[in-house]
């Protein structure tokens, strides 16, 4: 039974996880607010995109400043999918939507691999030039194509989301239910992936480059598929929120939205897995809060960021780990 | 794609000249708001994602004066001088924090500083657009015709003051004292010190300069457009363009690369109306993929 819950291990954190998800479904009954349903939702999702840009920043040391590029390219793979004369020829019927959301993971993957493979061969700030360069580059794509994207409009019109295993997200029960499913079971996932040995040699490019070369470790390899995993998991990310809004907006490609999972791997902390979720709890909140009350937003995020960068110096889990640990040596010292 | 539109232009004399002097117009006034921004990241090292939050404050500044006095030159000189204030107060204040932190620390708090500013200005003036200021008599005069091309002689002087402004930057760096400390800086800053310079006030004033030059970009910005609150985002965005192309920290190369970014702006404009951004962003893509110091950046 010890053995069972043995801290990093994989039986330990799928029953976490399986928990946690319960947890949530129980708070759906509990609290029956629909304003309170919709911000747990969307922490997930944003939290999912915020986690996977921690692959690159919080473990690689990468600033990607484009990761908005493959949130985009999933919701609007996703839209465009379900709006498609594709799929009454194909005739997927009621698997519409898990096509669609394979097929957006599938497309911001590749995406992912073919900027992924040119930016990982620069270093630094001109890493995050050139993300951010392709990611304006999309922008601009999706801009100029009028006809495909509905250009500054945003993807418009809707699209149907038939049911499929007795799961229709059109109820908001079942896309609650739903998506925070599948965000914990990826995040999972990416759990196992940050603590193998995958993992460590991520940190150890981080830390060093030039040993783990030196070791005869592949480390453009290795950055490439977590540029690529990063991506995936970022398109997945979009294409909830698209199922989640029925749309998609340009605005999810511009630079500025790639700025928001930064804010939350800052309020979160990027050294501890669930920092960048816990930054996504902070940042809904306050965005629920803030915007209910008064209409300047952006002044009270500033001050809020600013008193993060200048003062905690870390995320805010990061450092209630570091507190944790702190009280539990002094405990152990007393004894 | 605008095909026939294009080559229609590149076959009229009147075309390719009102263009140019449109695309140099908006590069000239680019390099103004870039060179600023690479001269601090190449003494500071820091990519100042305020650059454009301090050019839009330029412009309330000059308007807010233009209102209150009604005098042109003065309205975009003060304008310039409140924005070294205020980035003078930026420096010492916060940026000084964190030169030594990690990039993404230097990153987010110059962007917090955006999001409060652009909320500031909104709280003070209001979130809707205020008129521009317009130009001032002398050049309110019919435009030039040269072989059957419009060109407004403000355009000209704007041009003009960019191109003296450059080459005063360019005198500045190459010929004075303060030039060859700054450039000193930028290399080696402890050997500075140890030779007993004052590396701080160096840093202090290399960023009171770029927030100048930030600042006369947005007062002559408000002098042809509206001025409204989030103005600085895209002249931001330019301006990394500008940098990068250029090569981060170089003048010259900034010169070079506003005028490519102004032509490409300005004749893409005809080729292709919707993709115009697209067309300045690919080149970055490709100088960063070819180039990654840039034109006439050091190789490090």
């Amino acid at each position: 039974m010890i053995s069972f819950l043995k801290k990093d291990s994989f039986s330990r954190d799928a029953c976490l996880a399986l928990l946690s998800w319960v947890f949530l479904i129980v708070v759906f009954f509990i609290i029956p607010d629909p304003g309170v349903h919709d911000i747990i939702q969307k922490v997930f999702i944003l939290g999912l995109f915020a986690l996977s840009l921690n692959i690159l920043i919080g473990y690689l040391g990468l600033i990607a400043f484009g990761h908005a590029a493959f949130f985009a390219a999933g919701a609007y793979t996703l839209g465009l999918f379900l709006q498609s004369d594709f799929i009454k020829i194909y005739n997927f019927g009621s698997f519409s939507i898990p096509v669609a959301i394979l097929l957006s993971i599938l497309v911001s993957g590749v995406l992912a691999t073919f900027i992924g493979a040119i930016c990982i061969r620069l270093k630094d700030i001109y890493f995050s030039f050139l993300t951010l360069a392709f990611q304006m580059v999309i922008y601009s794509i999706i801009l100029a194509l009028v006809d495909i994207t509905g250009g500054d409009q945003g993807l418009m019109g809707g699209f149907p989301k038939p049911p499929f295993l007795g799961i229709d997200l059109s109820k908001p029960f079942d896309f609650y239910a739903f998506t925070i499913f599948i965000s914990i079971l990826v995040i999972l996932v990416l759990r196992q992936l940050i603590e193998s040995p995958f993992g460590y040699g991520l940190r150890m490019i981080r830390d060093n480059a030039e040993r783990p070369a030196a070791l005869g470790f592949n480390n453009q390899n290795h950055k490439l598929i977590a540029f690529i995993i990063a991506g995936s998991i970022a398109g997945l990310a979009g294409s909830l929120q698209a199922l989640l809004d029925v749309g998609a907006y340009p605005e999810w490609a511009f630079w500025a939205k790639s700025a928001e999972p930064l804010f939350m791997i800052l309020l979160g902390g990027m050294n501890t897995f669930l920092g960048p979720l816990m930054g996504a709890l902070i940042f809904e909140i306050l965005n629920d809060f803030v915007t209910a009350n008064t209409k300047y937003y952006g002044l009270v995020l500033g001050l809020v960021i600013l008193s993060f960068v200048l003062g905690l110096k870390q995320g805010l889990l990061d450092w209630m780990v570091i507190k944790f640990k702190e009280s539990r040596n002094k405990n152990a010292q007393n004894k | 794609m605008e095909l026939v539109a294009f080559l229609e232009c590149l076959t009229s004399a009147s075309c390719i000249i009102s263009q140019t002097a449109g695309g140099l117009k908006i590069g000239m006034l680019l390099f103004l708001v870039a060179s600023g921004l690479t001269l601090v990241f190449g003494v500071l090292g820091v990519i100042n994602f305020a650059h454009g939050a301090l050019y839009m404050l330029g412009a309330y500044f000059s308007w807010q004066v233009m209102n209150t006095t009604g005098h042109f030159g003065l309205s975009v000189l003060l304008g310039a001088i409140g924005v070294s204030i205020v980035g003078l107060m930026f420096e010492r204040g916060l940026l000084n924090r964190v030169y030594n932190a990690e990039l993404l620390i230097q990153i987010l708090l110059c962007y917090s500083i955006v999001l409060i500013l652009d909320d500031l200005v909104m709280i003070i003036w209001g979130d809707e657009f205020l008129s521009s200021i317009g130009i001032p008599e002398i050049f309110q005069v019919p435009p030039l015709f040269v072989l059957d091309a419009i060109i407004p002689p403000f355009h000209l002087a704007i041009i003009g003051l960019s191109l003296l402004l450059a080459i005063g930057l360019w005198l500045l760096m190459t010929k004075t004292r303060f030039g060859h400390l700054v450039r000193a800086a930028a290399v080696n800053p402890n050997m500075l010190e140890a030779l007993g310079i004052n590396t701080t006030v160096i840093r202090a004033s290399v960023f009171v300069l770029g927030s100048f030059l930030a600042g006369l970009g947005g007062a002559l910005a408000s002098s042809i457009g509206s001025v409204v609150s989030g103005m600085g985002n895209s002249i931001l965005v330019e301006s990394f363009i500008v940098t990068v192309i250029g090569g981060m920290g170089s003048i010259g190369g900034a010169f070079l690369a506003s005028i490519i970014i102004g032509m490409a702006r300005s004749f893409g404009a005809i080729a292709m109306p919707l993709f115009t951004d697209g067309i300045m962003f690919l080149i970055m893509v490709l100088v960063l993929i070819l180039r990654p110091h840039g034109l006439m950046g050091d190789k490090k």
